[in-house]
């Protein structure tokens, strides 16, 4: 799905997902919904030791993952998430997906219908660069994180992170855990207030419970 | 004439290998029969390795057989899946000793319709017990045991070789280390069987057919047999691809005839192929088979519950559907992935885009070849397959 560019650490992986694997206790039974090419997955396997699972829209990336040895499906997060039964997973992850769905409230009750655990990852469109696009450019943000113009972008349902955790709100899910990392990829202060990472972080990760 | 006196020939003496069977090892039935004295005509390829680990077997179609990879002894043609299996290819007979079988009920070696019946020794015809998917089964794997192979490294194969593969999953999961179920189903369409019923009241009123024992009074239903071949033919291809290859073009011809003959390329093709099947293939195996395929039914035994029959399967699943397949289509597919998925089967999915219909499996797909070849390449490397 809509993958965008991220810093990456000192050994090669995206900080975003390495973010992501440090939340999921090793060797569990994960599902990552829209797994691109199967890098997550592949680094979970890797450092954590998890049984892992994959659904992804395009065929290349269907391919590449099979090839990798990855046990993936072709699907789309929309429709065919509602096909797992009930906690059939501890973790289901979202990672740099939620915003280019076609329902997201709907994929994250869904989420944490089949996964004890939910966690989502997704680039924060209330990041100070891109208020200020729009603010004092009256542009839609075209950054190096979201390349695409308003017209032909796939991600179609941005949000900020205070929107997020209330759409967490709504679905009545728990935030057990938040990071949010800053435009280098670096982990921003634990305990900052909701609106200092709304403003200064680009991207945010969410571990959620029911 | 010589191509069908050399079918004839290939039901009981067939020029590939064979594996008889005697009394002691009977084979029992679905129906409750039992067929004593029976064998299995097969072929391989490549090489069995020290650990016996490294064997695929491959499941052939309603009208394959065991020459997947060889000149095919009948027609003269290339094996019907030497894109797929060779040296080098997705299955690689470089690394893998593949193992190919004619199915229970078919006319190419292994005990069918054709068939001479010890007991009698007259031609079976119409006395075989009628035969299902997991009877085929049963018989490749007692061919499998016979080899002193335990455990398959994969099973493959597309349409009814696919439904074969996910009875062997099923059947025999500690034997089955992968699984490529292809533009296959688990259980027949009400569609399906009315296409196979067609093709089979074709056969039995063409008055040559003689309720089955035209072998026995030198007649042949070659008529009925090519119609019900026509018919089929239509529903391996997409209506997309069909209009593609042939359009509305004439055939010989500036103008319409005003009369019965082939005036269309289409129905020229389709005569064509009804004309070369009838010189390969036994009528009554026909039946046989089409029969079998109508039976299929893989969660009929759990109570309609497809993840009940896959519970607790270690089996690696990588299936493989095609966009235009409209006789097996991708919804068919999405429901043996969705029961995999629900027993927490390893399986990943594939929809192929193709307007070439089901019979895309038997050709030049190369996003199929790269999904394949990336899988049992991964699964070998998980078993420890050089």
């Amino acid at each position: 799905m809509a993958v965008t560019p991220l810093p990456k650490d000192a050994f090669g992986a995206r900080v975003d997902l390495v973010a992501i694997a440090e939340l999921v206790a090793p060797g569990a039974r994960v599902l990552d919904v829209g797994c691109g090419d199967g890098d997550l997955l592949k680094l979970l396997e890797e450092t954590r030791g998890v049984d892992g699972r994959g659904i992804e829209l395009s065929q290349k990336g269907v391919n590449e993952c099979v090839a990798r040895g990855l046990s993936v499906i072709q699907g789309n997060a929309d429709t065919d998430l509602v096909d797992y039964p009930d906690d059939a997973f501890d973790y289901v992850i979202l990672s740099q997906t939620i915003q280019a769905t076609g329902h997201p409230r709907q994929v994250l009750e869904q989420m944490l219908r089949i996964g004890r655990s939910a966690i989502v990852s997704f680039p924060n469109f209330g990041h100070w660069s891109v208020r200020a696009s729009l603010g004092f450019l009256g542009r839609m943000p075209v950054t190096r994180n979201l390349p695409y113009s308003w017209y032909d972008t796939p991600n179609i349902h941005f949000c900020t992170i205070r929107d997020f955790v209330a759409l967490c709100e709504d679905v009545g899910a728990t935030i057990d855990k938040a990071v949010a990392l800053n435009a280098s990829g670096a982990r921003m202060t634990l305990n900052a207030p909701w609106w200092f990472w709304n403003l200064f972080g680009q991207q945010a990760v969410f571990l959620l419970n029911r | 004439m010589e191509r069908r006196t050399r079918a004839l020939g290939e039901a009981d003496q067939p020029s590939s290998l064979v594996m008889r069977f005697g009394r002691e090892r009977p084979l029992v039935l679905d129906s409750g029969a039992t067929i004593e004295d029976w064998q299995i005509a097969y072929q391989t390829y490549g090489t069995l390795d020290a650990k016996r680990s490294n064997a695929v077997l491959v499941c052939h179609a309603l009208t394959g057989d065991q020459h997947a990879a060889s000149r095919n002894p009948v027609t003269g043609k290339p094996g019907w899946w030497e894109t797929m299996v060779g040296p080098g290819k997705p299955i690689d007979t470089d690394r893998y000793f593949v193992i190919c079988s004619n199915v229970l009920g078919g006319c190419m070696g292994t005990t069918g319709p054709a068939s001479t019946n010890p007991a009698t020794g007259r031609v079976w015809g119409l006395d075989l017990p009628v035969v299902t998917i997991r009877d085929m089964v049963r018989a490749q794997a007692a061919l499998v045991d016979a080899l002193g192979i335990e455990t398959l490294f994969c099973v493959a194969g597309g349409s009814m070789g696919g439904m074969q593969v996910l009875e062997w999953a099923a059947s025999y999961p500690q034997r089955v280390f992968c699984a490529l179920p292809i533009a296959t189903a688990a259980r027949h369409s009400s569609q399906n069987i009315a296409f196979h019923e067609v093709g089979r009241q074709a056969v039995m009123a063409d008055p040559e057919w003689n309720g089955g024992r035209y072998l026995e009074l030198g007649t042949n239903p070659k008529k009925g047999l090519a119609v019900a071949r026509m018919a089929a033919h239509i529903t391996y291809m997409s209506e997309e691809g069909l209009h593609r290859k042939f359009g509305r073009e004439l055939q010989n011809r500036e103008k319409i005839a005003f009369g019965f003959d082939a005036d269309f390329q289409v129905e020229s093709y389709l005569r064509h192929q009804g004309l070369t099947f009838v010189d390969r293939f036994d009528a009554n195996s026909y039946l046989y088979v089409t029969r079998a395929m109508d039976y299929f039914d893989l969660a009929a035994d759990a109570g309609g519950r497809l993840a009940q029959v896959f519970r607790g399967t270690a089996t690696r699943f990588c299936i493989v559907s095609f966009t235009s397949d409209w006789l097996f289509p991708t919804e068919e597919s999405k429901a043996v992935v969705r029961a995999l998925n629900a027993a927490g089967a390893s399986v990943s999915f594939v929809e192929i885009e193709s307007d070439r219909g089901h019979d895309a499996f038997l050709l030049d797909e190369p996003e199929m070849f790269a999904t394949i070849r990336g899988f049992l390449s991964s699964a070998a490397a998980a078993r420890g397959i050089a």
